[in-house]
């Protein structure tokens, strides 16, 4: 079975449900907004995710994670995208699954039981340019005594101005490689910016930072291309996940509403030209629901094709819920393009998260490639 | 390994054909049994009697009935083995998908000991008489009146849209036995013999050139009474629910079709295509769309859906087609220009064709427009705006 929920998939969600619910209502990213909150999210409310076991949903348990797999994770990111909620989730998976898969033991050690706790935050340094790309990498990492110096400038790192470290993608003599750095390490120039969805990056610049051979995270050149291709690909599946419980959202709010405003003396919904619309994007949303759910569990199955479904789950994601929050503001009317309805919001987040990890025209010609074409 | 799954699997690889374990050429390797059954081969032959000896053709159905009283867990079974070797269906049938499940519903035990072993052994060949010239998306419109007549009923009118009219040997039919009550509630199922006088069928010429599809003309037709299935007036009911059935079927062989064409990025290579990152692209998305239609399809059924939500998959999934078969064309340039030979190859010419036929399944079966109200009002909720 794959589309049906386990026992222990209900509960999880069920609990995420609860929590996003009772704390982590839109309201709560609109007051991190208005107030310019310095962190941009709530630490306790990360640490009670953390209590609960769901941070570290597939972290094996040897690492303080819970081993529950990335379809129970995809739930729980359904459930805090369908909330808008602002909270460190893709710095976290993809950094953590960086350092457990190819990270020393003193580097698990030292990253992952405080990072599954909420205590502990990893930042994955990688974008340079204007737009996603896996290998297009200037940042260098300079032979320098005793191991190494790093020059360059990062965009769009998430979560960077409040990383405890960061996770750098930089070239070497001998290819690619990954590092891990302190935020504290002389060198790093951190500047906060603020995306359009209310949410945190920085831009990080490594101006001759010394990082030694036990910073380097996994082996030089091929493998850390297949690394950093992992990573993004499960980033991107995560995103999926929370893009997902996003759509459903603004497509669930934007349902009701048509079934209670009323003009020309009926509720709008009874007209054709909207039931077909809002016919049209539910179908989008039901394929969402299925590639997303495929491609979680293609990652637990450890199965061949995961690259492919994180494209073909990232596009469709993207498209969906492009397509779901701009009808959304549409069949509202005036008041969808006004700041105090939350479709709004749901607009701002789709563009950024479509952009994140590769944009859907980016996922089609990598979905080529790998096909062979 | 199950018993079962043992007996399956030696069974198949004793009893199937080799040439029954290749994919399909085309429709013309098609079997549809009844009563004038044509076979391209001996093989389709032989595997189609075996397969209806042991009644596996309807492996879930009683055995009375002409099945094998398989369990659903066996009937799975038998289908992955089937899968797993590659075995042909042994038929294609109306009866078998659309009428079957009718008369389990709404039949009398008498209609099921009659139509149904002859169906489950692939002897009687059925077509569906919905459509009429004035009664298409608005079929509940239909006007071939069936008048009681002592024992019989009397039929008059015409059906079009009857795919195989001429070659099936029955009809399951919608007709109006009441003029006078409200238009859904008029309505009845009958099963009619198209060998009974009165009877005229004749094939629709389609801008794809030859077609399955006739018009159906009924001229004093007399029809036993006992062929009504269900109450007289209970027509509409039953014609709704065998439609889903019948929107199960398209939305799945489109499916199935898809993964049995050559991939676009095939065709595209072949013609050069590939090179206009736009073309490229529109290839790209046509098969990330029908990925997620396949998934999408196979968590409908895994979650045991049958409501109306299968609506989207007819409504998708021939969206896509359409889509898929004019970027085919357009891939090939030229060469996707052709109405005969020479200068064209054969799989060109079918291109063409398919193109050109596939802009009617989205109309077939209901067309998009209707699917998406459906979805509007049954799934979704909204309220009926009285069109």
């Amino acid at each position: 079975m794959t589309f049906a929920l386990s026992e222990i998939e209900e509960q999880v969600r069920a609990t995420t449900q609860k929590l996003v619910r009772e704390k982590l209502p839109i309201a709560h990213l609109r007051a991190l907004r208005d107030s310019r909150d310095p962190i941009g999210f709530s630490r306790e409310r990360w640490r009670e995710l953390g209590r609960l076991g769901l941070i570290g949903a597939t972290v094996g348990e040897a690492w303080g994670g819970a081993g529950l797999g990335w379809a129970a994770l995809g739930l729980v990111l359904e459930e805090c995208g369908r909330a808008l909620a602002p909270l460190p989730w893709l710095s976290t998976i993809a950094c953590a699954f960086a350092i457990e898969r190819a990270g020393s033991d003193e580097q698990r050690r030292a990253n992952l039981p405080a990072m599954c706790a909420g205590e502990r935050l990893v930042a994955f340094a990688h974008e340079e340019g204007t737009r996603h790309s896996r290998d297009a990498i200037a940042t260098r990492a300079e032979r320098a005594p005793g191991g190494f110096s790093l020059r360059g400038e990062k965009v769009m790192v998430l979560d960077g101005h409040v990383a405890d470290a960061l996770l750098v993608s930089a070239g070497a003599a001998d290819g690619p490689r990954l590092f891990l750095v302190a935020a504290s390490a002389p060198g790093v120039v951190i500047e906060r910016t603020f995306t359009v969805d209310s949410r945190n990056a920085a831009r990080v610049k490594f101006d001759g930072v010394a990082v030694g051979e036990a910073d380097a995270v996994g082996r030089a050149g091929a493998d850390t291309a297949r690394l950093v291709d992992a990573l993004c690909d499960r980033a991107a599946i995560a995103l999926s996940a929370e893009m997902l419980g996003g759509l459903e959202e603004v497509f669930e709010r934007t349902l009701a509403y048509l079934k209670t405003r009323t003009q020309f003396g009926v509720p709008i919904g009874s007209f054709q030209a909207l039931q077909h619309r809002m016919a049209i994007a539910w179908c989008e949303v039901e394929l969402a629901r299925a590639v997303v759910r495929e491609a979680l569990v293609a990652i637990d199955a450890q199965r061949d094709d995961v690259p492919l479904l994180a494209c073909a789950a990232k596009a469709r994601a993207a498209d969906a819920f492009t397509l779901c929050a701009a009808e959304a503001i549409q069949l509202h009317g005036g008041i969808g393009v006004t700041d105090e309805l939350d479709v709004g919001l749901f607009y701002k987040r789709a563009r950024v998260a479509a952009a994140l990890y590769g944009d859907a025209a980016w996922q089609r010609d990598r979905f080529a490639r790998l096909k062979g074409y | 390994m199950s018993g079962f799954r043992d007996d399956a699997r030696a069974w198949l690889a004793a009893n199937c054909p080799a040439s029954m374990r290749t994919p399909i050429a085309g429709e013309r390797e098609w079997v549809w049994g009844g009563r004038r059954a044509t076979f391209f081969s001996d093989d389709a032959r032989v595997w189609l009697e075996r397969m209806a000896e042991r009644g596996w053709i309807a492996p879930a159905w009683p055995r009375k009935y002409g099945g094998a009283d398989l369990s659903p867990e066996d009937t799975a079974i038998l289908d992955e083995e089937m899968r797993r070797i590659g075995a042909r269906l042994p038929l294609k049938s109306f009866g078998l998908w659309m009428l079957a499940p009718v008369l389990f519903e709404f039949g009398s035990e008498e209609q099921r000991l009659e139509h149904l072993p002859p169906i489950a052994r692939g002897r009687i060949r059925w077509c569906q008489g919905y459509s009429e010239p004035g009664a298409g998306s608005d079929l509940a419109g239909l006007q071939t009146r069936a008048v009681l007549d002592g024992d019989s009923y009397v039929v008059d009118g015409q059906k079009i849209w009857t795919s195989h009219a001429d070659q099936a040997d029955w009809m399951f039919c919608l007709v109006r036995t009441d003029a006078r009550a409200p238009k859904h509630e008029g309505i009845s199922f009958l099963l009619i013999d198209m060998a009974t006088p009165g009877i005229a069928a004749r094939p629709i010429r389609l801008i794809s050139g030859a077609s399955p599809f006739c018009e159906t003309f009924f001229e004093s037709v007399r029809v036993p009474a006992k062929n009504l299935v269900g109450r007289a007036g209970q027509g509409w009911t039953i014609a709704k629910a065998l439609l889903k059935h019948e929107r199960a079927l398209i939305a799945n062989a489109r499916d199935a079709a898809t993964a049995e064409e050559e991939p676009l990025e095939t065709t595209a290579r072949r013609y050069g295509a590939l090179g206009d990152p736009i073309l490229r692209d529109r290839v790209t998305q046509a098969s990330l769309d029908g990925l997620c239609n396949t998934l999408a399809l196979k968590r409908s059924a895994e979650l045991a859906r049958a409501g109306a939500e299968i609506s989207m998959f007819k409504y998708y999934g021939t969206e896509l087609s359409k889509r898929r078969r004019e970027l085919r064309v357009e891939l090939a340039g030229f060469q996707g220009l052709g109405w005969e030979a020479p200068g064209f190859s054969t799989a060109e010419l079918e291109w063409v064709r398919e193109w050109l036929r596939s802009r009617a399944s989205s109309i077939e079966g209901g067309t998009s427009e209707i699917q998406l109200n459906i979805i509007a009002r049954r799934v979704l909720g909204l309220p009926d705006g009285g069109k």
